[in-house]
């Protein structure tokens, strides 16, 4: 059953708020009167009214004042405020401070209604609106995390209760296991979801080109600074700053960043001007800091400064039964970039990409299924379209023995079994490697 | 043992053929035997010169005063112009299941808005007007549903618009 629409009504007249009452209530509203704004407001801390009809004129607080301390609480309350002595002074007032209508006493029934449907239609519309937006940051949460295994949901969870708070976070995670995506997924769930998510691979600069990308430089701050830029952290204002590779910044940046990071003020480089941002720290590395610290490389100070929550992204070895459905996914991803019919994946193929290593993590995975399908037959992909080098280095290798075994294989397999170019890449003599071949009873059949 | 009797208080509204079809019509609808009264009181009162119209909240409670526990439903029915303070003007009003309400038919007449006299619209209305003021006495809210009298009017058109009769779920209700 849907939930009731709730008036409140505040008016210093008891026939007025009696008549309003008995009106809404005959039309199945639940109503609420106070016969001042103190009473208004008081009932407003504890209980929650999706429409507030005001009087202006009110002994103590007036209404407009009313208006504005309601606005500046909950600023989506639809106020509709009523006067007896109308000018277009007032009216324009309280429609200037955040009123939804404005009408005169006494109204023409037909407008009171008319009044009260289109403040209905303004909540049915916003909580539409509301849903929407949900259905949408929904989508994006699961565009690129794909996964059904025990450590995915861990992530999502992980995810989705860091993305409430305004934290800073640390992403650590193997090369290729999606570090960017899931820093675009907290951003995506969290309230600064509809303000900027940037982007800085810090690992890809010199120090003082990310001196200048993130802090923005001034006209002629350096050779070749022709104009004003703003930096990195004053386009992510509101939003999401997102640092890859937080490791390879240089001392003086870590230096610089904790700085920022405390105040969140900077100046432009070449500038005077202390410029102040609203943004939340996203970073990324594949690397342990902890250790960094431990040597001395990384300030532990920022490390505590940024390592507020840390989210460890796992190895894809370390979910294999992900693997399906990521291949599912990346198959329909680029058939369909590709303008190519939706292909299918051999069952054997589907076994040994399970079994794969994947040093690379999604990433290697997502460029195999890619070549697969623009070099395969389009229709289905088989074991030849994969570049898997027939290797079965992969979690369930244990041993060293079966490490070797697999890797000895592997070699073998891609010198086409000729023994001397083999024993030659493994550094070997032919005779260690034919009791190699002996010891492990390789085969050319072998995979 | 006898049907609850609702009471159609009339005020001024000499017509008694015409109530009387009022009060057959309630009966049919609502199930409830009626009784027609004539209120002999000065309305002179309950009037604001400053509108030029009768305060339908002061009558209401004059009704109400008048309701004698007999009854089990008290409806004072009117011809003058009714207002309340924050509407230009109401056709009528009841509490809310409580004993009484009040519905006037000034407004519902044609001859007010320069169209020819329709007697048999007028009556029409009427019906429909005491009927939807009695089941708002009987805990009934409006309805959604177009051609339900229990269905809000604030224009003629909307009385016009809808049929004598409660719907389906209204009725429903009622008998609950």
């Amino acid at each position: 059953m849907a939930k009731k629409i709730s008036i409140l009504i505040v008016d210093d007249e008891e026939s007025v708020r009696d008549s309003l009452y008995n009106w809404f209530i005959e039309d199945g509203y639940r109503v609420e009167t106070a016969e001042n704004a103190q009473k208004a407001l008081h009932l407003l801390e504890s209980d929650r009214f999706d429409i507030i009809l005001a009087d202006i004129k009110m002994p103590g607080m007036d209404g407009l004042e009313m208006l504005r301390r309601i606005k500046s609480i909950k600023p989506d309350s639809i106020i509709i405020v009523m006067t007896a002595f109308a000018t277009v002074d007032t009216a324009v007032k309280a429609l200037k401070d955040g009123a939804f209508d404005y009408v005169t006493k006494p109204f023409d029934p037909d407008d009171l209604t008319h009044l009260i449907r289109n403040a209905t239609k303004q909540i049915s519309l916003e909580n539409e609106n509301e849903t929407l937006k949900k259905k949408v940051i929904t989508l994006e949460n699961i565009e690129d995390l794909i996964g059904e295994s025990d450590a995915m949901k861990k992530l999502l969870r992980e995810v989705e209760s860091v993305a409430q708070t305004n934290s800073s976070v640390i992403i650590t995670g193997e090369s290729g296991t999606g570090k960017e995506l899931v820093a675009r997924a907290i951003h995506a769930n969290s309230p600064r979801r509809f303000f900027p998510f940037v982007s800085v691979h810090c690992g890809a600069l010199t120090e003082s080109l990310l001196e200048s990308e993130l802090f923005g430089h001034e006209k002629g701050a350096f050779t070749g600074a022709m104009y004003n830029r703003k930096g990195r952290f004053e386009m992510a204002d509101s939003g999401s700053i997102f640092l890859d590779e937080i490791a390879t910044i240089s001392a003086k940046m870590q230096v610089e960043l904790l700085r920022v990071l405390e105040s969140k003020t900077f100046i432009r480089v070449g500038g005077n001007k202390e410029i102040s941002s609203d943004f939340r720290v996203i970073c990324a590395t594949n690397k342990d800091l902890k250790s960094m610290v431990e040597q001395g490389t990384f300030r532990e100070d920022l490390y505590y400064r940024l390592n507020v929550v840390n989210i460890q992204i796992p190895p894809l070895r370390d979910r294999i039964a992900d693997i399906p459905l990521l291949v599912d996914y990346f198959i329909k991803k680029y058939c369909m970039s590709m303008n190519k019919p939706p292909a299918s994946i051999d069952p054997t193929a589907l076994k040994r990409l399970q079994e794969f290593n994947y040093p690379g993590n999604i990433r290697e995975l997502e460029n195999m299924i890619e070549r697969a399908i623009v070099i395969g037959d389009g229709k289905r992909i088989s074991l030849k379209d994969l570049p898997l080098e027939k290797s079965i280095v992969n979690s369930s290798t244990e041993s060293l023995d079966d490490f070797e075994r697999a890797f000895i294989l592997q070699i073998l397999h891609k010198y086409n079994w000729n023994i001397s170019r083999t024993a030659k890449a493994l550094k070997v003599d032919r005779v260690t490697l034919y009791n190699k071949i002996k010891k492990y009873d390789l085969k050319p059949s072998d995979l | 043992m006898s049907l609850p009797t609702i009471t159609l208080l009339s005020f001024g509204f000499p017509q008694q053929d015409f109530l009387e079809e009022i009060a057959k019509a309630v009966q049919s609808e609502l199930g409830f035997s009626v009784n027609l009264r004539e209120g002999r009181i000065d309305l002179g009162e309950y009037y604001d010169p400053s509108r030029n119209q009768y305060n339908g909240n002061t009558l209401l409670k004059l009704v109400d005063s008048l309701h004698v526990t007999e009854s089990f439903k008290t409806l004072g029915i009117f011809n003058v112009d009714l207002f309340i303070p924050i509407l230009t003007f109401i056709f009528g009003q009841a509490f809310l299941n409580g004993n009484c309400g009040i519905a006037s038919f000034y407004r519902l007449n044609n001859e007010r808005y320069g169209m020819p006299r329709n007697d048999l619209l007028l009556m029409e209305r009427a019906k429909k007007e005491v009927i939807h003021e009695l089941g708002h006495t009987l805990g009934l809210l409006h309805c959604s549903n177009p051609i339900c009298v229990m269905r809000s009017s604030t224009y003629l058109e909307d009385v016009d618009q809808k049929k004598i009769h409660l719907c389906h779920n209204c009725r429903g209700k009622l008998v609950e």
